[in-house]
């Protein structure tokens, strides 16, 4: 069993390297969002600090549900998706690894990206540890609870926008707890009890989502 | 009884507004909720029964 | 446990009679509750010593939002019901249902804004229970978006259902992180609806309001349900005489 794991973990990997641009697509967009709010605001640099955990955390969220969008498109097109549902293989498990390998692209490159962005909306580096920190914890949440909302949507003409009204509600949490942890740390606060909430969210969506996934991938299909 | 008059109760002590306009809603509201399954039977059974008619004419 | 009651649910046509029988009763019973409690609210309970007399909104926007609450708990224990017994009737309900959570969220959203303007001097104010009731209004927005997407009938119940159980399941996750949020960001603000022990004067006027409400909500599903069943039910002979009967009874 976990040897299907690792080879669908290399596959989607590959896959996804064969198209590097989609790759950069998220991060793209979320360095034009974190550039957007300084030109809308203002250039304050002390209201920019003191808003800079929620723009992170608000361009993050925007970015990981961008790029759900296409996550099981082309496998559904392609008809792999049918040969994942009748395979012996637990399908929970397979859509596990697919996420994780969607996460491993574009989550974990928007957590390396996102010092950068928030050192120039002036958060002091002391908080760097915290904000990646936070993100690390709170990305897989985002593209998990994504994936449903994908899997959901994945027949659809345009499930784009359909796919940012069902699963924007449910990324509130997560939101809250981030920047909730960002901002604790600016004021000098401690944030282990955010961060603890953030992994307990964490495991919940790891051991609990890829059955909801699972059960929207069948609908889908079967339809 | 908690008004003196029924001028009074209509003012609400200042909260006239407030209060008169939320019941309204309200009211709104549930007759929306009420009337809306009322009239797509209506209209449900109306279109049946021309169905009905075309039926029989053929 | 006799469970046939159970497995007849499974039957619209027994559905259908014996809604049929039931609905006069549940919205006799819903409109006298709620005119009895209304004018029981308005008129006769004593005022708030704090809010004076525009507490009287309480009656309107408690029932409002627990009903929107339990709306969204009851759309996910259609969802288990419909996905694991395969029954029609659970599907139905949990689409026909959703529409009506969605209004009451509303009018619970709606009445608590008009009632934050006396108390708060504001129409909004990102209060924990109503920033929970507006993200829980989106929930509702989501599934009947959902459901009308998707144009295959049993598919599209089917999504619902996993997302109100995705959705249920989150909602105490939402409701105490949203609580824990204001408590960060806005210290003691004023609690619309808790106060130290309401008097029975008050309370009784606001029970006999959530029972109304129950009831309106129960005749109102029944009516959307029975017409649903009508409609997808169209080519069962049981549904063709009661058509019949229906279109010759009023000409």
């Amino acid at each position: 069993m976990s040897s299907v794991f690792a080879l669908l973990l290399a596959r989607e990997s590959r896959l996804l390297f064969r198209r590097p641009a989609e790759l950069a697509n998220p991060l793209v967009f979320f360095a034009i969002v974190i550039a957007l709010f300084p030109l809308a605001v203002g250039p304050e640099s002390q209201l920019l600090q003191t808003l800079s955990p929620g723009l992170v955390w608000v361009a993050a969220l925007l970015a990981v549900l961008l790029s759900l969008d296409g996550l099981f498109r082309s496998d559904f097109e392609d008809g792999s998706l049918e040969q994942w549902v009748v395979s012996p293989q637990p399908l929970a498990l397979l859509v596990l690894a697919k996420v994780l390998a969607h996460w491993l692209f574009t989550g974990l490159a928007l957590v390396l990206l996102s010092p950068l962005l928030a050192l120039m909306l002036g958060l002091p580096p002391r908080c760097l540890p915290v904000l990646l920190l936070s993100l690390l914890l709170g990305t897989p949440v985002l593209s998990l609870l994504g994936a449903v909302g994908a899997a959901l949507t994945v027949g659809l003409k345009r499930g784009g926008l359909l796919l940012a009204l069902l699963i924007l509600p449910l990324y509130i949490p997560v939101l809250i707890l981030g920047s909730g942890a960002l901002q604790a740390d600016l004021q000098g606060l401690p944030t282990a009890g955010h961060l603890l909430w953030l992994a307990t969210l964490t495991a919940l969506a790891v051991t609990l989502t890829p059955f909801a996934i699972a059960a929207g991938l069948k609908i889908s299909v079967g339809e | 009884m908690s008004f003196a008059s029924f001028s009074e109760f209509l003012a609400m002590g200042n909260h006239g507004v407030y209060v008169w306009t939320s019941y309204g809603i309200g009211l709104l509201v549930v007759l929306i909720n009420v009337a809306l399954p009322l009239l797509g039977r209506r209209r449900y059974l109306q279109d049946e029964a021309r169905r009905l008619r075309r039926e029989e004419m053929k | 446990m006799n469970w046939t009651w159970f497995h007849k649910l499974g039957s619209p046509k027994w559905f259908y009679e014996i809604s049929g029988r039931w609905l006069p009763w549940l919205g006799g019973a819903a409109i006298v509750l709620l005119l009895l409690g209304s004018v029981w609210g308005l008129a006769f309970a004593p005022q708030d010593y704090q809010q004076g007399n525009s507490f009287r909104i309480i009656y309107l926007h408690v029932p409002t939002a627990i009903l929107a609450q339990s709306i969204y708990v009851m759309l996910a224990v259609a969802g288990v019901v419909g996905l694991v017994w395969k029954m029609k009737l659970a599907d139905v309900a949990l689409q026909q249902a959703a529409p009506i959570g969605a209004w009451m969220t509303f009018l619970a959203l709606l009445t608590g804004a008009v009632w934050g303007k006396p108390t708060w001097g504001a129409w909004w104010v990102w209060d924990a229970r109503l920033t929970a009731m507006l993200i829980l209004l989106f929930l509702y927005f989501g599934i009947i978006a959902l459901g009308n997407a998707i144009s295959n009938r049993d598919s599209a119940a089917k999504a619902c259902a996993v997302l109100a159980i995705v959705g249920v399941v989150n909602i105490p996750i939402i409701k105490y992180s949203v609580e824990w949020w204001n408590t960060l960001h806005q210290p003691a603000t004023f609690k619309l609806t808790e106060k130290p022990a309401m008097p029975v004067e008050m309370w009784a006027p606001l029970l006999v309001m959530v029972i109304g409400f129950y009831c309106f909500l129960a005749a109102v599903l029944l009516m959307r349900m029975r017409l649903e069943i009508l409609k997808r039910e169209a080519r069962a002979s049981w549904v063709k005489t009661e058509l019949r009967a229906q279109v010759e009874g009023r000409p």
